[in-house]
């Protein structure tokens, strides 16, 4: 299992349903061993990408290459792809050995070195001597990893997980995220991974697609992604965030000059692309990057709840103009409900969004 | 305190099914235990009425006959249910509602009524005949009554709803993403077929071929009508020796052996496939 799987590279490539557009034309390039997240809310399109990469559905133009083939046309029996449903879809009338061996028996592998790599793929997940259960006897997290084991044993070019750890409990959630990031670094090849749970995207990924609207709102890695967001809504999707709706009064050399309602003041803060001058805009500012001090000079604001999260601790923060933002910080027992403080930020953590 | 429970759970269990059982008894158990004992208390002996039938061409040609015509009707049933189920398990909404009813419409119409129609369509110079003749595709008229082919034709007709509808429960019980996994897994869709979909229609199809193939074996108006003299069953040979010679302990052995039959075919079927265990369930 040396092979890192093939590039991938969609153009153009779109999906509707009558008058329903699941998919706006879309592009993407996913490198040879790269483990890319398609990141949105149920209804976003993630889901239709990863069956038109499969080959599950047919797309309504656009051409989508594995390696340097044309699969477009193909049916995903014939684009050697691994794929992990969400319900797992193994194979009740088999055991764990000849439901993870079945990829290669229809490939016409001989027995001997079928049995071979299967008991090989089988330690790899941990599984060893569970090759003649019934399927049926396997627990949750065991299926999971059979179904994993079964879309990796027949060295796909393309590894497609949707949304695989949902039907786990929480615990086991997190212990398999881990296995899952091990695996790829170890034997990494081509993943795409769907979910809807930004914490499992934040851990898993080398790239994250965050979509919305049939539509790729924002493709980078975690960092750009969390720091940098391309709009509103991955803003608000990712993290946790103030977003102010503020006018845009100018924008030069990436920083644009905001006049915030909220704030009764003008701000300046670095901008992303898509924001212009003399229109309305969001300003987003991290739970995390707010300072409350006791001096004068930052916004006003009251401190209407206080949250102990542990070493953290969550507060409530209404200011003059009735707008309530959320503040994160090391636990500080001298701030209670009720006082007064004086917000600020460092100006480089602030950054102006356009709405969509 | 748990077998308190438990005993009274018995109790209601037991006057629950209590009328039930009382006349199954009565109907059932009772004058089939008579029947049966005719087969040991025939004045000539204990065991002449089961020498008779076991020496009697005639009889070893029946239970042939009978065997194949149960087979035939079984395999043909089991083929032509095949696409209907296939097809009522893909229907949704209205059309499904529609396709259901027109399999289960046959049922609503007396076996009698719809064995006198087969009748009227297969006569020598039935519609069947002469659509055949004219559209030039045999000479003459071909025998389809009184002969095996019609108590097939018949019997497929009567017994085909019973093939279809275990065989539809089980496909629509086959869920869809396992065929998608196969075809992802680079399976042709031969090999999706053979490997998954066929396997996972078994249940269905080894209970809709048990139901064919019992309830063939037993059937008699409909092979008496559409047969007659030229293909016998058993059923008719049991009949004919009640009606026609008054040998009540041959009726009664003839019955026994096919129960036997039956009992012998249902304990295989079962042994053969774990059905019992719900197979697939879950």
């Amino acid at each position: 299992m040396k092979n890192t799987g093939l590039p991938l590279r969609l153009e153009g490539v779109s999906k509707r349903y009558g008058k329903y557009t699941a998919l706006t034309p879309t592009d993407l390039t996913v490198a040879a061993g790269e483990f890319l997240t398609l990141l949105g809310p149920s209804g976003s399109g993630k889901t239709t990408l990863l069956n038109l990469i499969a080959g599950y559905l047919e797309p309504m133009s656009g051409t989508i290459e594995i390696g340097s083939r044309d699969v477009t046309r193909l049916p995903a029996r014939q684009r050697n792809i691994g794929m992990v449903f969400q319900s797992y879809a193994l194979f009740p009338h088999m055991t764990v050995g000849q439901n993870i061996g079945y990829g290669l028996a229809v490939r016409g592998v001989s027995k001997a070195e079928s049995t071979r790599r299967v008991s090989e793929v089988l330690s790899l997940m941990r599984l060893e001597g569970y090759a003649d259960r019934p399927i049926q006897k396997m627990s949750g997290g065991q299926q999971q990893r059979v179904a994993l084991a079964r879309a990796l044993v027949i060295e796909p070019d393309v590894l497609l997980m949707d949304e695989p750890l949902s039907a786990l409990d929480k615990q086991l959630r997190r212990t398999v995220q881990l296995e899952l990031r091990r695996l790829h670094q170890e034997h990494g090849r081509t993943t795409i991974y769907v979910t809807h749970d930004q914490e499992e995207a934040l851990v898993l990924s080398d790239r994250i697609a965050v979509m919305d609207q049939g539509r790729i709102q924002q493709l980078g890695t975690v960092d750009d992604i969390y720091d940098r967001p391309a709009n509103a809504f991955v803003a608000g999707f990712i993290g946790e965030s103030n977003l102010l709706p503020v006018k845009v009064n100018a924008v030069a050399e990436g920083k644009a000059t905001t006049e915030v309602e909220a704030f009764r003041r003008t701000i300046v803060a670095p901008a992303a692309p898509g924001v212009e001058a003399g229109q309305t805009a969001r300003l987003l500012l991290r739970p995390e990057h707010l300072l409350l001090n006791e001096t004068d000079d930052g916004v006003p604001a009251e401190i209407i709840e206080a949250v102990y999260l542990g070493e953290l601790s969550q507060y409530g923060l209404a200011l003059e103009s009735g707008q309530v933002l959320t503040a994160r910080r090391i636990t500080d027992r001298s701030l209670r409900t009720g006082m007064k403080v004086s917000l600020s930020w460092d100006p480089g953590h602030a950054r102006v969004v356009p709405e969509n | 305190m748990r077998s308190a429970v438990t005993s009274r759970y018995n109790m209601q269990t037991v006057l629950l099914l209590a009328p039930a059982l009382l006349v199954l008894a009565a109907v059932f158990v009772i004058p089939l235990g008579r029947l049966f004992s005719l087969a040991f208390t025939d004045p000539a002996g204990t065991w002449v009425p089961f020498q008779t039938l076991l020496t009697s061409p005639v009889y070893r040609q029946v239970v042939a006959n009978t065997l194949v015509v149960a087979l035939a009707v079984t395999a043909i049933c089991a083929v032509l249910a095949w696409p209907v189920a296939y097809v009522l398990s893909r229907l949704k909404g209205v059309w499904f509602v529609i396709a259901l009813y027109g399999v289960l419409f046959p049922f609503w119409i007396s076996v009698l009524v719809r064995t006198f129609s087969w009748m009227l369509l297969l006569e020598r110079n039935g519609p069947l005949n002469r659509m055949l003749a004219g559209s030039g595709m045999t000479d003459g008229p071909i025998a389809l009554l009184f002969n095996n082919t019609g108590v097939m034709i018949g019997m497929v007709h009567v017994l085909l709803p019973y093939m279809i509808l275990p065989l539809y429960s089980a496909m629509t019980r086959i869920d869809r993403r396992l065929l998608l996994a196969s075809d992802g897994l680079g399976a042709g869709l031969l090999d999706t077929f053979r490997r998954i979909y066929l396997p996972l229609c078994l249940p269905g199809l080894a209970g809709g071929a048990t139901f064919v193939f019992l309830l063939s074996l037993g059937f008699f108006i409909t092979p008496a009508l559409l047969g007659g003299a030229n293909a016998i069953t058993l059923s008719m040979l049991i009949a004919s020796f009640v009606n026609d010679r008054l040998a009540w302990s041959l009726a009664a052995a003839g019955s026994l052996a096919l129960l036997l039959i039956v009992l012998l075919i249902m304990g295989l079927t079962a042994k053969m496939l774990p059905l019992e265990k719900g197979m697939f369930a879950k």
